[in-house]
């Protein structure tokens, strides 16, 4: 009650006091989102007998490229630039696969009628809610039955079953104006031409979050990669780097300079497509 | 929403080509189309091989002996199930301890989840500048998957030179003695994810009318009362989400301790994924694991299903 009654001069000096609270609250959580990042690049340029040394230092002295030069080797026994080169073509393959797959079944059920309509809405609703643990071993069966089993195909295609794809999209063809498609259908467009040449240029918006969400999803996949790849020529990143921290136990220079190629690309991602990924979050939430 | 889509769909008259007209009954009409269906269908196949038939196929591996290297996998029934529910069997103490670290983490990490990202979020919904840089800091740590975290946190919580003693003045065990390991986990799991949460009550507190704001200070309510009266209840639905998915996120750890702990001390911190996991794809008893995976399933079901209707009977009141 007292700040209701509070004079304007009293409130104003409240709210400068407040807002520098506010400040330092927020410089000082930044620190601790960012320090440990900032660590980690810098341990990766540490020769490794520095890395454990007290006190800790946050510019590495003298400047080392042992750690990356370790892994970045082509003799090396835990190949970087591969593991570097699979995520990339796993992740790249898998968001293609989504965002045909999911773009199309998802204008299906969004704009057309057909038998079983409504039973096959439900059906792919409701695996949203399945716990993804109980398909893990039937899964790995059914990837071997494939001969998939340490191939990157085992990391691309069972991924793109998930049902968030079509349902995102789903949402996003229901608010756009059906006049559109009827006024090309008066034209004589059929179905796939409206699909392609008004609906997906519509989408843009949707689609890029949808292909950033995917892609960064399989980047940072890592129970399931963790399994299904075994040889260190056909590991991802994620798998890679737990071997890494197998292999060189204490060697922090080396297992840090494996998570900062790791993390590069999906922080440059991060920065190019904040606003998508951001958007894509928060509306999920309130989707759901 | 999906049911609102359907009847909107519905109400429109559907044009030719589109598959059977709506309104109508299926069979008294004979256009039938194949466009829907040949949309349908690269999803559909994927649909069906990795997600539709691997649901009923665990089940029936969870009842055979199905073990991965053998060539002949026999049929036991509920032999899998019985087991875990029998003391002294092999796999009904090391599941039920599994299970325990799951509750554990999840009783600890969620409530810390669930307020500090919501406080986060309330600073953030002020206007001053910089807003979207703050909000992209807090945010970044989620966009490195757990492995890169997970080795950058057993670096950080070694004892002695990690950053954290160093900067705490202590020399803790923070990854092979209790209760430091379950410490360190919850809280590298909180700086992980706070952002992801607290972006999406960020969302939520843009939804709410400022209407609603400036009518409550007329009536002369303070700023606790206007948080308790005017944020709380806008802010539902979101919770509601942010609870169910933050459980859930918790109860499928892996990955940190899998990395950072490896399940120790003496199996301590080896969550029920990990376990199963482990008795399914290393040593592969599949049928044992599957199993365990519909029971742990179960839980996550039926704490879901609480939780909802907690939360929408609240929303009544």
């Amino acid at each position: 009650m007292a700040g209701a009654t509070a004079k304007p001069e009293e409130r104003n000096t409240g709210d400068l006091a407040k807002r520098i609270l506010s400040y330092a609250v927020l410089i000082l959580l930044t620190l601790m989102f960012v320090a440990p990042l900032l660590w980690m690049l810098s341990t990766s340029l540490k020769p490794n007998t520095a890395t454990t040394a007290l006190p800790l230092s946050w510019i590495p002295k003298p400047f080392s490229n042992e750690g990356f030069s370790t892994i970045l080797g082509s003799n090396s026994q835990s190949p970087a630039l591969r593991w570097f080169l699979n995520s990339m073509v796993a992740g790249l393959a898998n968001m293609a696969l989504i965002l045909v797959t999911a773009s199309m079944a998802a204008y299906a059920l969004a704009r057309m009628e057909f038998r079983g309509k409504r039973v096959l809405f439900a059906a792919i609703i409701s695996t949203l809610f399945i716990p993804p643990i109980i398909l893990l071993m039937p899964n790995y069966q059914i990837v071997d039955q494939f001969g998939w089993l340490n191939t990157l195909l085992a990391v691309i295609v069972p991924g793109a079953a998930g049902a968030f794809g079509v349902f995102f999209l789903r949402q996003f063809f229901l608010s756009l104006p059906r006049e559109l498609e009827e006024a090309a259908m008066l034209d004589g467009a059929n179905r796939y031409q409206i699909f392609f040449r008004i609906i997906l240029p519509l989408s843009r918006a949707p689609l890029a979050t949808l292909a950033v969400l995917s892609f960064l999803t399989n980047w940072n996949d890592f129970l399931w990669p963790v399994f299904v790849l075994f040889t260190p020529g056909s590991l991802t990143l994620p798998p890679g780097l737990s071997i890494l921290q197998g292999a060189y136990t204490t060697n922090y220079a080396v297992i840090m300079a494996g998570g900062v190629i790791a993390s590069i690309p999906v922080l440059i991602v991060f920065i190019l497509a904040q606003r998508y990924i951001i958007q894509g979050v928060a509306r999920s939430g309130l989707k759901g | 929403m999906a049911a609102q889509g359907i009847e909107q769909t519905g109400a429109q008259p559907t044009p030719p080509g589109a598959g059977y007209p709506t309104g109508g009954k299926a069979e008294s009409t004979s256009t039938f189309s194949w466009t829907p269906y040949v949309f349908l269908a690269p999803y559909l196949v994927l649909f069906t091989i990795f997600v539709l038939v691997p649901a009923i196929f665990g089940l029936w591996m969870s009842l055979h002996n199905w073990d991965y290297l053998m060539p002949k996998q026999p049929w036991v029934g509920l032999q899998n199930y019985i087991n875990l529910f029998t003391p002294g069997s092999p796999t009904a103490a090391f599941f039920w301890q599994s299970m325990k670290a799951t509750g554990i983490f999840t009783l600890f990490s969620v409530p810390l989840l669930v307020i500090i990202p919501l406080l986060v979020a309330l600073i953030l919904n002020q206007s001053f500048r910089g807003r979207n840089f703050f909000r992209a800091m807090y945010f970044a740590p989620y966009v490195l998957g757990v492995a890169v975290v997970g080795i950058l946190w057993r670096y950080l919580l070694q004892p002695g030179f990690g950053l954290i003693d160093y900067y705490l003045g202590t020399d803790v065990a923070w990854t092979t003695a209790m209760p430091w390991a379950w410490i360190a986990l919850v809280g590298m799991t909180v700086w992980w994810t706070l952002g992801f949460n607290a972006i999406i009550y960020l969302a939520g507190l843009q939804d709410i009318d400022p209407v609603l704001y400036d009518a409550a200070k007329v009536d002369g309510a303070t700023r606790w009362q206007r948080f308790l009266n005017v944020t709380l209840p806008g802010l539902r639905p979101v919770l509601l989400f942010i609870i169910t998915v933050t459980i859930l996120a918790s109860a499928n750890m892996f990955g940190q301790a899998y990395l950072i702990t490896q399940g120790g001390p003496n199996n301590e911190t080896r969550t029920a994924i990990m376990y199963i996991a482990q008795e399914g794809l290393q040593n592969f008893r599949m049928g044992s694991a599957a199993a365990m995976s519909y029971i742990l399933a179960l839980f996550l079901v039926v704490i879901s299903i609480l939780n909802f209707k907690f939360l929408s009977q609240k929303e009544e009141d």
